[in-house]
């Protein structure tokens, strides 16, 4: 009941120091200053307030609001109301105090006054509608960025990286997106096993990697339901099908491996192209090409006999060296050989049969039977005997 | 003063009933929409319709008209839409079975007779579902399951495509294309047959491998033995007697002088023999 009396009090003030002053027409005269002309500083807050209370001649006053569950209760300040529709449609520039009426901003206990006594109302509004304006009508865009700008909904114009200024919202609004940074999309997702049919009914374990970016931003946004979803879906009908074209050691094997990656880019984007979806398929890379799990085995068997057949060749070609070496070692021995013997056949013969008779009778026993006709009594015992002293013989020297 | 807020009051209540009047009767279709306007219950007009050569930006996207409250908008995609089918076992007509998945995008072109037949276009998309789904299985039971992997899946999608299409266009739809995402063998007998039939191949070439290196050896063997062969007999051709005698010698010395394998055998000779010509003193 204090505070509704003190109230009373506050907007009679500012009434009283709102007409007598300025004369009542001023439409931004407030009644705060006739509050603090009065030189009552604790009544200032109530005051405030008043700017947004109704005048005398009201049959009623209005009704206190709830009160504000965030203010301290008690006296702290005056109970703060809820604008009724009163107060929104009230013709403020005719009434006294009734421009800072908006919000609770000028309720707040503790908002110092303005210099001159105005109310920061305008200056609040004036603030916010350049924020408004400069958040929503300036963009500045990254190097790879692009922004699509639109017209309530109807495309205007793309703009490029810098800053660049539109209408604000909502008459215009951008939206950026980042066009020149390429995507990547990893097909399958994870580490699962995905298996493709090759050209000859064989499986293979594929995954593979596709880059792309925007090419025309205004398609891309406009053209498809759900592009990057779409690129996928793409993506993998063009494998499959350049997958199917293909045998299986093909798909396995190098050469037929970027035949392949070329094959899915070109089809890829003949497909996206005839949706004009503004997608630029940079390039498609095979990760993995391997066999399906269950037959590594056999697999490995092809190596393991790759590995063994390589084994038997080089064997074979080392003996292979080996043999032609000797063999041209004999010849080439003999070769020198026949050639000193053409220059004096008889002597070089005579001389090597000699040598070599030497050789050999000198390192075995000779026996010499002369008489004709005559058979000889060989004592070979003795003969083996007298051959195993020689040895050791021969062995001690 | 009271007069005075009474009359701009009243200005002020007229104010606001032309706002609301203009936000009621001004409607915002995006590019990616197209609106039909429906007049108690009657489609009456398309904003926005789509065109495919207008580019956007000329098109009739942005701000446009209506009578409030006796004129509704439905608001239809523009854009290109897609139908995703469940992945279905098809038989090839050699009788082999397939699991395929396919997709196909479609834009709808009449938005009038959309709405009539279909109201929305996840409608459509339902509508669409299991013809797309029956027209596939139809055209790939016509071929075999070889073709299907290849070449003619081009042909097949075409008719797929076209066959679709006929269907689509009684619901204002156009089908751009159709795909096939992936076509697998089933899991089970065909794929296990698969694999078995993949591992026979591999040991199959395992051996072919194995066997071609062994042949490949012996080649190279012979090869050399040809080569050593030629070698001899070019160089021992130019004087076989000569060489009948200096292989004799290398022999005689290998076998009876060989130092490194000492057996002394006993050496009987004749008197005869060559080498004791000089014994006789002639």
């Amino acid at each position: 009941m204090s505070e509704f009396s003190r109230f009373k009090l506050g907007s009679v003030l500012a009434m009283a120091g709102n007409r007598s002053p300025w004369g009542g027409s001023s439409g931004s005269g407030k009644g705060g200053g006739g509050s603090k002309g009065a030189g009552d500083p604790p009544a200032e807050p109530t005051g405030e307030d008043g700017d947004a209370a109704p005048d005398a001649p009201r049959p009623s006053p209005p009704p206190r609001g709830p009160r504000n569950p965030w203010l301290p209760g008690g006296d702290a300040g005056p109970p703060r109301r809820s604008a009724n529709i009163e107060d929104i449609f009230r013709p403020r520039g005719n009434r006294p105090g009734g421009g800072g009426g908006g919000g609770g901003g000028g309720g707040f206990p503790r908002m110092p006054q303005r210099r001159d006594g105005k109310s920061w109302m305008p200056l609040i509004a004036g603030g916010l509608a350049l924020v408004w304006l400069f958040s929503t009508s300036a963009h500045q865009l990254g190097s790879t960025e692009e922004g699509l700008v639109t017209t309530f909904g109807k495309y205007s114009k793309t703009i490029g990286s810098g800053v660049s200024l539109t209408a604000p919202w909502p008459i215009q609004s951008v939206s950026v997106v980042d066009v020149t940074s390429i995507k990547r999309d990893t097909i399958p997702e994870g580490e699962g096993e995905k298996l493709m049919l090759t050209s000859d009914q064989n499986l293979v374990d594929l995954s593979y990697l596709v880059r792309w970016n925007i090419k025309d931003l205004m398609l891309y946004e406009f053209q498809l339901e759900d592009p990057d979803d779409t690129v996928k879906e793409v993506a993998e009908a063009a494998m499959r099908a350049s997958v199917a074209e293909v045998p299986l050691n093909g798909v396995m094997g190098g050469a037929g491996r970027a035949q392949i990656e070329q094959n899915v880019r070109t089809r890829m984007q003949a497909i996206l192209d005839a949706y004009r979806s503004g997608v630029l398929i940079q390039g498609v890379d095979i990760k993995k090409a391997n066999p399906p799990e269950k037959v590594v085995g056999a697999f490995q068997q092809v190596t393991v006999a790759q590995q063994e057949a390589q084994r038997d060749q080089s064997n074979a070609r080392a003996w292979a060296q080996q043999i032609i070496a000797q063999a041209q070692g004999e010849t080439a021995e003999f070769d020198k050989v026949f050639e000193q013997y053409k220059l004096s056949p008889e002597v070089t013969r005579r001389r090597m049969y000699y040598e070599t008779m030497e050789r050999v009778l000198s390192n075995n026993d000779k026996v010499v039977v002369e008489a004709n006709g005559v058979t000889p009594y060989l004592p070979l015992p003795e003969v083996r005997r007298r051959a195993q002293q020689a040895a050791p013989a021969a062995g001690g020297q | 003063m009271l007069a005075n807020l009474r009359e701009n009051r009243t200005v002020l209540f007229a104010l606001a009933a032309v706002v609301i009047g203009v936000l009621t009767s001004v409607v915002v279709v995006p590019e990616t929409e197209q609106a039909v306007v429906v007049r108690l219950g009657e489609p009456v007009r398309v904003i926005n319709r789509f065109e495919p050569k207008v580019n956007f930006g000329d098109t009739g996207a942005g701000l446009s008209l209506r009578i409030p409250f006796f004129e509704r908008l439905v608001r239809i995609d523009r854009r290109l839409l897609s139908v995703d089918m469940e992945r279905q076992q098809v038989q090839s007509s050699d009788q082999r079975l397939l699991e395929v998945d396919a997709y196909a995008r479609f834009r709808i072109i009449d938005a009038f007779k959309m709405v009539k037949a279909a109201g929305t276009s996840d409608k459509v998309v339902e509508q669409l579902q299991p013809i797309l789904t029956s027209v596939l299985r139809q055209e790939l039971g016509k071929r075999q399951f070889q073709s299907l992997l290849t070449a003619e899946r081009g042909a097949a999608m075409a008719q797929i495509r076209a066959g679709l299409d006929r269907e689509a266009r009684q619901y204002g739809a156009q089908v751009v294309d159709v795909r096939i995402k992936s076509a697998d063998l089933p899991a089970g007998t065909p794929l296990d047959s698969a694999f078995i039939r993949m591992e026979a191949a591999r040991q199959q070439e395992a051996t072919t491998i194995k066997a071609q290196g062994e042949r490949n050896a012996q080649i190279i063997r012979a090869d050399a033995q040809a080569q050593a062969s030629r070698l001899y007999a070019d160089s021992f051709g130019k004087d076989p007697s000569f060489y009948d005698f200096y292989r004799a010698m290398k022999s005689y010395d290998a076998t009876f002088s060989n130092p490194n394998a000492k057996s002394s055998s006993t050496i009987i000779l004749s008197p005869d023999n060559d080498y004791l010509r000089q014994f006789k003193g002639r």
